[in-house]
C-alpha cells in the first residue's frame, strides 16, 4: 500500500499495465517527454521508452483514429486527450470507427482502446477547459464510459478499462485530482492523503466495470452521482443531516442498475446530480430508468440538480456549478414533501 | 447540396467579378510567388521615424499589458487560463501595421491579448474580460481566450487549437463573396499547424482562391512539446506546398522584417493570387499558460533569446542609433505604463456580470 492522490494512482495503474502487457502503449499531447500536463504519465517514457509512451502532434482526430487501428491489430492503446473539451475533433473516429468496429465486423475486429481524458469544472477553465461531455458518449452504442471518484477507484477502474476489449472513455474529474472537492469553494480542499481512499496498492488490482459503490448508506433518499459530484453530494447530505444513501455510479455504461433499483425501492426517493448540462444529460436517462423500475415505490418526483443549459461561463463559475445550495434545496424539497 | 464553386465563389452582385481570380496554377509544381525561401530573406521594411516610434509604442503596450496581466493573475484577480504574448510582439505589430482597418479581418487562437491591442481595441475592456467583469469585451463570459470585436475586424480569440484556421478561411470566403477587397489574417501556432482541419482549410483556400494569409506564429513550442518532437516537416513555411500555397519564412523577432514580408504577401493576396502562408519565427518568454514548470527548455535558452533577439530592445537600439533621445523613449514608456495601469484599475473596479447573464447569448432567443 502507498498513499496516492488521483494522478499518482492513475500513473501507477498505467505503469502496472505497461509492465504486464507489451501491447499497452500511451500517446497524446505532451504525455511523453513532459509527462502530461497533469503529470499522469510522468516517468513512463523514461521507464518504457519512446516507442511505448510518446508525444503526439496536436491532432485529436489522428490520435484516436490511429489508436483504433493499433487496437485492431492487437495493441492496447491508451491515448490521452488532454482535456475532454478537445475530444470533439476525434468524435468521428470514436463514434463511426471505435464504437462500431466490432458490430460491423461481426466480432472479427475489436477496438480495445482506453481514451483517458480529464473532464469537469470547478477550475476556472471557462468554456474550453470545464466541460462534462459524458452523455455524448453514453448515447452511442458500442462505447463504455467510466468516471472514477477516488484514487483507489481510479486505478482499479483504469486497469479494468485497459484490459477491456471494447473502447472505453475514461473521464477523470480533474477538480479532485489532489483532493475531494466538496463544492464549498471558499474552504480549502483537504489532500487525498487524509482519506482512506488514498490507500492504494502499488500492485495490479481491478475494479470491475459496471459495479456501483454505495459510499454512504441511508434510507431517506437515494442520491445518484459520479466524479466530483459524489463528494459534493455527500458533504451536502451530511450538512443537512439527511439520512441519504449516496451511490457513486463509477461507470455509466455499463450501468449498475440493480444497485440503483434496490436503493430507490428502499428509500422511495431519488436525487440525481451531475455537472453536465441538463437537457439530454445522463440524469435524464437515470431518471427514466428509475421511473420505469421503481415507479410504484416512489414517494416524491425524481429531482435532478445539474449544470445549466448554457456553455460553461468564465466568470460566475460558482453560480453555474451545481453546488451545495442547489443540491441542498433539492434534497429538502424531496424529503420535505414526505415529511409535510 | 450545391457544389461549392471552384476557384471563384459566386459573386453576389456582378458575375463580372469572376475575372478577379486569375488561375495561376498549372500541373507543374507550384511556383512560389513571394519570397518562398527557407532563409530569412524577405524584404526589410523601410520605416519612417514616426512609424518606428509607433511600432515601438505598440510593442511596448503589449509587453506592459501582458506583464500587468501576469501580476493580476498572481494576485488572484485573473483566474484559470491566461496565455501571455511576451516575446512575440513584433509578429502582430508588424502584420497588423500593414492591413487596412475597417476592411480586413483578423482571427487567432487563445494567445490573443496582443492581437486585440494591435487591432486598436481599448486595453480597459480587454483587461476587464481577463478579470471576468461585466464591462469586459465579452461581458466576462468569455475570458482571456475568447474575445471579439467586429468593429475592429477582430473575430476572436478561440480556445480550441486550430479551429480558427477554418473560420478564417470562411471569413476570407465572405470577403471574396462580398467583393469588399478585404483579406483575412488567420493566425495560429506551430502546434496548431498539425491539426487536420488546417489542411482541409489550405486545400479549400487554394481551390477557391480565397484572400487569406495563413500566419504561423512559430514560437518553437506547443506547451511542452517542441516543434521537432511533433512535426515531420519542421520548416513550417513549407506546409502549404502540396496545396500550391506559397510560403515565406520570416524573422518574427524583427518588426521590420515582418512588415516587409507581409507587404509582399498582401500584394499577392490582394491581387487575387489566393492564399499565402507565412511562418514567423518567434519565441515566447513566459510559460505556456500561468502554471508551467518549464521543464522542457533550459533557462539559458530563454535568457539567450531575450538577450540577443528581443524585438523591443532591437527596435530601441535602432531608434537610438537614429538619434532618438533616451528621454523621449522614457516618456513613451511612462505613457504606456499609465494606459496599462488605468486598464488594470478599470478591470478591478468593474462589477461581475449579473447572474441573469448566464442565460443570455446562448441562442438568439432568451430562455
Ligand atoms: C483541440 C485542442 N487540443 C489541445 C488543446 C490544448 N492546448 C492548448 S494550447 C496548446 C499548444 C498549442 O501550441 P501552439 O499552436 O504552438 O501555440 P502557442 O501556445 O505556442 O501560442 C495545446 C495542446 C486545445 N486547446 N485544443
Ligand atoms: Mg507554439
Amino acid at each position: 500500500m502507498a498513499v496516492m492522490n488521483m494522478i499518482e494512482a492513475i500513473n501507477s495503474g498505467l505503469d502496472n499495465m505497461m509492465e504486464r502487457d507489451d501491447n499497452v502503449v500511451i500517446m497524446g499531447e505532451d504525455v511523453g517527454y513532459f509527462g502530461g500536463v497533469f503529470r499522469a504519465t510522468a516517468g513512463l517514457q523514461e521507464k518504457y521508452g519512446k516507442t511505448r509512451c510518446f508525444d503526439s502532434p496536436i491532432s485529436e482526430c489522428g490520435i484516436i483514429g490511429a489508436a483504433v487501428g493499433m487496437g485492431a491489430y492487437g495493441l492496447r492503446p491508451v491515448p490521452e486527450i488532454q482535456f475532454a473539451d478537445y475530444i470533439y475533433p476525434g468524435m468521428d473516429q470514436l463514434i463511426s470507427e471505435a464504437a462500431r468496429l466490432r458490430y460491423r465486423s461481426a466480432g472479427e475486429f475489436i477496438a480495445p482502446l482506453t481514451v483517458r481524458s480529464p473532464f469537469g469544472g470547478g477550475i476556472f477553465g471557462g468554456q474550453t477547459h470545464s466541460q462534462s461531455p459524458e452523455a455524448m458518449f453514453t448515447h452511442v452504442s458500442g462505447l463504455k464510459t467510466v468516471i472514477p471518484s477516488t484514487p483507489y477507484d481510479a486505478k482499479g477502474l483504469l486497469i479494468a478499462a485497459i484490459e477491456d476489449n471494447d473502447p472505453v472513455l475514461f473521464f477523470e474529474p480533474k477538480r479532485i485530482y489532489n483532493g475531494p472537492f466538496t463544492g464549498y469553494y471558499d474552504k480549502p480542499v483537504e489532500p487525498w492523503s487524509k482519506f482512506d481512499a488514498a490507500q492504494v496498492p502499488e500492485d495490479y488490482y481491478r475494479i470491475e466495470l459496471g459495479k456501483a459503490n454505495i459510499v454512504r448508506e441511508g434510507d431517506e433518499v437515494t442520491v445518484l452521482a459520479y466524479g466530483t459530484m459524489v463528494h459534493v453530494a455527500r458533504a451536502v447530505v451530511e450538512e443537512h443531516g439527511i439520512n441519504a444513501e449516496v451511490i457513486d455510479l463509477r461507470t455509466l455504461v455499463p450501468l449498475d442498475i440493480e444497485t440503483i433499483e434496490a436503493s430507490v425501492k428502499k428509500t422511495g426517493r431519488c436525487l440525481i446530480v451531475h455537472e453536465a448540462t441538463r437537457t439530454s444529460g445522463f440524469g435524464a436517462e437515470l431518471s427514466a430508468l428509475v421511473q420505469e423500475r421503481c415507479f410504484y415505490h416512489l414517494e416524491a418526483p425524481i429531482e435532478r440538480v445539474t449544470g445549466f443549459d448554457t456553455p460553461y461561463p468564465h466568470s460566475l463559475e460558482w453560480a453555474y456549478f451545481p453546488g451545495p445550495v442547489r443540491i441542498g434545496e433539492a434534497l429538502e424539497k424531496i424529503v420535505g414533501e414526505l415529511k409535510s | 447540396m450545391a457544389k461549392p464553386p471552384r476557384k471563384t465563389p459566386a459573386a453576389k452582385k456582378s458575375p463580372a467579378a469572376k475575372k478577379s481570380a486569375p488561375a495561376r496554377k498549372s500541373s507543374t509544381p507550384s511556383k512560389p510567388v513571394a519570397k518562398t525561401t527557407g532563409g530569412l530573406k524577405t524584404p526589410i521594411y523601410k520605416a519612417t521615424k514616426a512609424e518606428l516610434m509607433d511600432f515601438y509604442e505598440q510593442m511596448l503596450l503589449i509587453r506592459r499589458f501582458e506583464e500587468k496581466a501576469g501580476q493580476l493573475y498572481g494576485l488572484g484577480l485573473i483566474g484559470g487560463f491566461c496565455h501571455l504574448y511576451i516575446g512575440q510582439e513584433a509578429v502582430v505589430t508588424g502584420l497588423q501595421s500593414a492591413i487596412e482597418p475597417g476592411k480586413d479581418s483578423v482571427i487567432t487562437g487563445y494567445r490573443d491579448h496582443g492581437h486585440m491591442l494591435a487591432c486598436g481595441i481599448d486595453p480597459k475592456i480587454v483587461m476587464a474580460e481577463l478579470t471576468g467583469r461585466a464591462s469586459g469585451i465579452s461581458k466576462g463570459k468569455g475570458g482571456s481566450m475568447h474575445m471579439f470585436s467586429v468593429d475592429h475586424g477582430f473575430y476572436g480569440g478561440h480556445g480550441i487549437v486550430g479551429a480558427q484556421v477554418s473560420l478564417g478561411t470562411g471569413l476570407a470566403f465572405a470577403h471574396k463573396y462580398k467583393e469588399d477587397g478585404g483579406v483575412c489574417l488567420a493566425y495560429f501556432g506551430d502546434g496548431a499547424s498539425n491539426q487536420g482541419q488546417v489542411y482541409e482549410s489550405f486545400n479549400m483556400a487554394e481551390l477557391w482562391q480565397l484572400p487569406v494569409v495563413f500566419v504561423i506564429e512559430n514560437n518553437q513550442y506547443a506547451m511542452g512539446t517542441s516543434v521537432n518532437r511533433s512535426s515531420a516537416e519542421d520548416q513550417l513555411y513549407r506546409r502549404g506546398e502540396s496545396f500550391r500555397i506559397p510560403g515565406m519564412q520570416v524573422d518574427g523577432m524583427d518588426v521590420l522584417a515582418v512588415r516587409g514580408a507581409v507587404e509582399e504577401a498582401l500584394k499577392d493576396v490582394r491581387g487575387g493570387g489566393g492564399p499565402v502562408l507565412m511562418e514567423l519565427k518567434t519565441y515566447r518568454y513566459r510559460g505556456h499558460s500561468m502554471s508551467d514548470p518549464a521543464k522542457y527548455r533550459s533557462r539559458e535558452e530563454v535568457q539567450n533569446i531575450r538577450e540577443k533577439s528581443d524585438p523591443i530592445e532591437r527596435l530601441k537600439a535602432m531608434l537610438m542609433k537614429q538619434g532618438v533621445a533616451e528621454d523621449e523613449l522614457k516618456i513613451l514608456d511612462k505613457k504606456v505604463r499609465k494606459t496599462v495601469a488605468d486598464a488594470a484599475d478599470f478591470a478591478e473596479e468593474s462589477p461581475e456580470p449579473e447572474l441573469a447573464e448566464l442565460y443570455t447569448d446562448v441562442l438568439v432567443e432568451q430562455y
